[in-house]
């Protein structure tokens, strides 16, 4: 961002005080804000920073790899004289990167095409085209209800213990757009264990995608403060790629929770005024500055997708992660635990789900002219077979019309049939199809949801009674 | 030269030293790359700026240039259509210059100033004129009348001296000259924290008609009249907003989409072009300003976008139209109070607001309401009616935002997630929702809708209030206790919710339904509901009433073109008075 070059970057030994991830200098002469610091421990240790506040008296640093081992009198710290950058190149496909962008899979170093900062720039908004094409996940409870389009920012809410990871992953290996066109991906993983990082990098040698992928990796026992850099590099790698390379990405971001802890702990060491449950006010504007960087610009080829991974503390969807997520993304998809325990996979619980450029993505021509309907009538039958559940347990099934039956009946199936699919990658056509068989078990009369014209096209005739 | 120097950076806030003289809310240029800031705060020789653009890069000591003016937008022929950021930076031309990221120390102007315009003047040499008063027109896109008025800060009437001919001209040329030398252009400005004056406020009594049936109909509000749409995310606030952008019958929309998505405004730049105004048959756009910030853009401008958009609402009203604004998200804005209030290290409030959260918005809501114009001569009113967007955390309606908002506004148009999540849209809790100006509009809906329009409404507000009483005895005993009497009441308030209540943002026809179209609707349910009661009364059952085949006609009114709505609906009428008549006592 800063268009200025220092022709000598300034040294320091003044270190003053430090408090958690933060150090504070005292005598700091033309440093600019934002800029990246480099400090040396007396043990030779290399540790890097950047500055978060400076006045004439002071600067503070926040240390990516923590402040441990930081002293006041041997430690010097070096100002680079610029923002966070990143070397960016078509040949990191295939590589392993630790959360800063250094290669970690001891291959050779990578040969920057460009250096870009890792901040960005937000896309002027008249800029942006509107994400239209449609991506066949193979997923029906996505496909053909809450859809996926190419340059969309989509969250999944996932509970501690739930597969989200496995969604992923099915997901990576089935999307398809109908240009036919692959997807480059760019995986960021904050705070994952070892486990769950190779659980993906198994499943892309598996699936032979390994060479499209970018793999950033910030691991649950590498430095936390770390994780608030790999986001960014990812998304400048993806923007690289999508708008200069003119590739279709796939963004890959998990876990959104532990980013926003290590957000919170910077907020917390400079003793900010806490926003709700102690996480910074500002975290709202901090998460668009990631979530943002999806979409797709007028006059390129390329597009940003992000798939989001967030755990939800608790399984509250009110907490402010996953709150302020939904506020920014273009909807969400909610894992339910209830759904898990009775074994259905992909446990995705429908009534909280959104996708709102979905409108964009589907009917005729590029899903089929019946998705819109189908698929509110869908969810409009599978609401009241739930509300209905309830009432049933009070009252029992007998006290109950043939037609709210037929709701229980609806919504039991659903979830067994729609929703549950496990490993099976689904058509759109089978997904549209399976739907209209679920709701041909209703009178016409019912099918409010869907055009007249469409009951008599689709509707499965040998259900009727 | 008022000129100082950077002595602290701390995200969007800097402090200047050395920069003695400076006084509140005037905008500076903030160090070597010039960033547009403005100055919130003042404490001797020190001043504490707010900083449009991110500010990575300043360095302690650079400069900082008073431009000794308060941030200010320019007001003239050419905002229709535009789409600005939040201190009204054009983003086409931004775009065109700088490239598809937005970069910083852009410099752009607002309108046009090459640009040449016909003007027709509508005075002539000799005239008295004041403040307000229209000097010419300017006709915009081919069919909206721009008036040009003189800006509001003469302090008596003035002869004038000297008017330009009819014919081209750019905003910056002197159209019009007074007998104290003040020359009059087409472009004028003003600055956005200050509401525009005008001669004195009105009641409003004409109704903010929205083509929505949950609105017009159940909770309607005035023109000029404000309105807050709280909701958790998606539940419906952007859709609603652009619908009520889509189908008001405002003459002017402002569209501030303060600190959301910015796929949001490409949709509108997209669709808006597109459509037209079912009145006026001109394309939507046309009557359209953006004005976009969105959450990843610098969050002071955000703070400034609201004041920059009520004060492009200002000045249409000024001319004799009725503006709406549209603000998607108030809580946004709010937010960036906050953010910036924390750097100051004041006093947080609530949930960390600033303690004058009230006070602000309160003064924002205020610069809504229907007008008696400033002018000497020809008085004209105008109108700005606020439908403003509230996004609670965790979507808790007792947060301050929510809370405050709604001790001001005269509508409270309540989201409700649970009929999202089960696409009920839109999505508006009709027990919880209220509107203070049912009885200002009713005369107008008595007269041109129908002489009946209040009993309708009330009877099936009081019905869906039933229902939920009707409900709870449902989930402790089953739907079965209930007497014939009451299972028609939840056999109707099914119908009106589905088939009136409900209606889809992106349906071909329904998306806009006219206020005749929504009282014959309503007249059918209503109408249906007194014949069946009559019917169970003479031991009709419910069985044999839902099984007639009318239901599926009353369930697809929705769909019946506009044009042909109060035919169909009053044949539709009398067919159920007929069919639920003919059903025998088995
Ligand atoms: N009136 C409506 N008609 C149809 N769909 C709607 C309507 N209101 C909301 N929706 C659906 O709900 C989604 C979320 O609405 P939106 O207005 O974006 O929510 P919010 O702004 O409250 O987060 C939309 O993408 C759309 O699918
Ligand atoms: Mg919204």
């Amino acid at each position: 961002m800063s268009n200025k070059i220092k022709l000598v970057s300034s040294e320091y030994r003044t270190v003053n005080y430090v408090t958690g991830p933060l150090v504070f200098l005292k005598g700091i002469k033309g440093v600019s804000y934002g800029e990246m610091v480099e400090i040396t421990l007396p043990d030779g240790k290399v540790r890097n920073g950047q500055v978060l506040e400076i006045s004439e008296e002071m600067a503070c640093v926040q240390i990516f790899e923590g402040t441990q081992g930081i002293d006041a009198d041997k430690t010097t710290v070096k100002f680079k004289g610029e923002v966070a950058k990143i070397g960016v190149s078509v040949d990191m496909m295939g590589r392993v990167l630790n959360g800063f962008g250094k290669p970690i899979d001891g291959g050779p170093e990578i040969i920057p095409d460009e250096m870009l900062e890792i901040a960005g720039s937000p896309i002027n908004p008249y800029s942006r085209a509107e994400p239209r094409d449609f991506i066949q996940t193979g997923i029906s409870a996505i496909d053909g209800l809450n859809t996926l389009v190419r340059g969309q920012k989509l969250p999944i809410f996932s509970g501690s213990g739930l597969p989200a990871n496995e969604l992923i992953a099915q997901i990576i290996q089935q999307a398809k757009v109908k240009s036919g066109e692959e997807f480059a991906i760019v995986f960021g993983a904050m705070g994952i264990t070892n486990r769950e990082a190779s659980f993906f990098q198994k499943n892309f040698e598996q699936t032979g995608a390994l060479q499209k992928v970018v793999f950033f990796l910030n691991l649950a026992d590498d430095p936390t403060i770390e994780r608030i850099v790999t986001p960014r590099c990812a998304l400048t790698v993806a923007e690289y790629l999508a708008f200069k390379q003119d590739m279709q990405v796939l963004v890959i971001l998990t876990d959104m929770t532990n980013y926003c802890e290590a957000l919170r702990e910077i907020s917390t060491a400079r003793e900010e005024v806490p926003g709700r449950r102690g996480y910074p006010g500002y975290m709202y504007t901090d998460l668009s500055t990631i979530y943002e960087r999806a979409g797709r610009i007028k006059g390129k080829k390329g597009s940003i997708t992000q798939l989001v991974i967030l755990t939800m503390p608790d399984d509250d969807i009110t907490h402010p992660i996953p709150d302020l997520t939904g506020y920014i993304t273009e909807g969400q998809i909610v894992l339910s635990r209830s759904l898990f325990r009775r074994g259905v996979f992909p446990p995705i619980d429908v009534l909280p789900c959104l996708s709102r450029l979905m409108n964009m993505g589907i009917g005729d021509g590029k899903t089929r002219e019946d998705h819109r309907g189908i698929a509110n009538q869908l969810y409009a039958s599978y609401a009241q077979g739930r509300d209905l559940r309830r009432l049933v347990a009070i009252v029992g099934e007998e006290a109950l019309s043939e037609l709210d039956r037929k709701h229980l009946k609806f919504a039991d199936d659903f979830e067994k049939f729609f929703i549950s699919q496990g490993n099976e990658d689904r058509t759109i056509e089978q997904t549209l199809d399976m739907g209209w068989e679920l709701v041909s078990a209703y009178p016409d009369g019912e099918l409010k949801q869907v055009k007249k014209e469409h009951i008599a096209k689709y509707r499965v005739k040998t259900k009727t009674e | 030269m008022l000129k100082g120097k950077i002595s602290k950076i701390s995200g969007p806030v800097v402090i200047a030293k050395e920069i003695a003289g400076a006084r509140m809310y005037d905008v500076v240029k903030v160090g070597d790359m010039s960033l547009i800031g403005e100055i919130i705060r003042l404490e001797g020789d020190k001043a504490t700026i707010q900083v449009y653009e991110d500010t990575s890069g300043l360095i302690v000591g650079e400069p900082v240039i008073s431009t000794e003016q308060p941030l200010k937008i320019e007001l003239g022929p050419g905002l229709l259509t535009s789409i600005y950021d939040g201190i009204q930076r054009p983003l086409p031309e931004i775009a065109k210059k700088y490239g598809e990221f937005i970069t910083r120390g852009v410099n752009v102007t607002a309108l046009d100033a090459d640009k040449k315009w016909l003007f027709e003047p509508k005075i002539s040499v000799g005239d008295e004129i004041g403040n307000g008063d229209i000097v010419g027109i300017v006709v915009e896109n081919g069919t909206f009348e721009h008036r040009i008025m003189v800006p509001p800060t003469l302090n008596k009437l003035h002869k004038v001296t000297k008017v330009a001919k009819k014919g081209e001209y750019t905003i910056t040329d002197t159209i019009v000259t007074l007998d104290n030398n003040v020359e009059i252009k087409m472009k004028q400005e003003w600055p956005v924290r200050i509401a525009r004056p005008f001669k004195k406020k009105l009641d409003p009594d004409l109704p903010f008609l929205t083509g929505m049936r949950i609105f017009d109909t159940f909770f309607p509000i005035a023109k000029g009249g404000n309105a807050i749409i709280p909701g958790p995310f998606g539940s419906g606030k952007t859709v609603t907003q652009q619908s009520l952008a889509k189908w008001a019958d405002a003459d002017i929309i402002v569209y501030v989409g303060c600190g959301e998505r910015g796929n949001e405004m490409t949709e509108v730049l997209v669709e808006f072009p597109q459509l037209v105004d079912p009145k006026t048959g001109i394309p939507l756009m046309q009557r359209t300003i953006l004005v976009a910030n969105t959450s990843n853009m610098p969050v002071a401008a955000r703070e400034a976008s609201i004041y920059t958009g009520i004060t492009l609402a200002e000045y249409f009203r000024d001319m004799g139209y009725d503006v709406a604004m549209m603000a998607d998200s108030t809580s946004r804005w709010g937010e960036a109070l906050r953010e910036v209030s924390g750097r100051l290290e004041e006093m947080p409030g609530e949930e960390g607001y600033p303690a004058y959260l009230a006070t602000r918005l309160a003064n924002f809501y205020e610069r809504s309401g229907r007008t008696m114009c400033l002018a000497s001569k020809h008085e004209r009113t105008g109108s700005i009616t606020v439908v403003g967007a509230v996004s609670p955390p965790g979507g808790d309606f007792s947060e301050p935002m929510t809370q405050n908002s709604l001790r001001i506004s005269g509508a409270f148009w309540a989201l409700d997630a649970s009929l999202a999540h089960r696409r009920h849209f839109p999505a508006i809790n009709w027990i919880k929702s209220y509107t203070l100006y049912v009885d200002q509009v009713l005369n107008w809906y008595l007269t041109n809708v129908g002489a009946d329009w209040k009993e309708l409404r009330d009877k099936a507000m009081f019905l869906l209030q039933k229902e939920v009483e009707l409900q709870e005895i449902v989930q402790l005993v089953g739907p079965d206790a209930l007497p014939e009497t009451e299972k028609i009441i939840l056999e109707v308030t099914k119908i009106i919710r589905e088939d009136f209540l409900q209606q889809f943002a992106f349906h071909d026809i329904d998306a806009y339904c006219s206020p005749k179209k929504q009282y014959w609707m309503l007249k059918v349910i209503i109408n249906y509901y007194n014949a069946i009661a009559q019917a169970v009364e003479r031991g009709v059952t419910l069985q044999q009433i839902s099984s007639l085949p009318i239901k599926n006609e009353i369930a697809r009114m929705k769909e019946i073109p506009l044009d042909k709505a109060v035919e169909v609906l009053t044949h539709l009428a009398d067919k159920i008075n007929n069919e639920i008549v003919a059903l025998e006592v088995l």
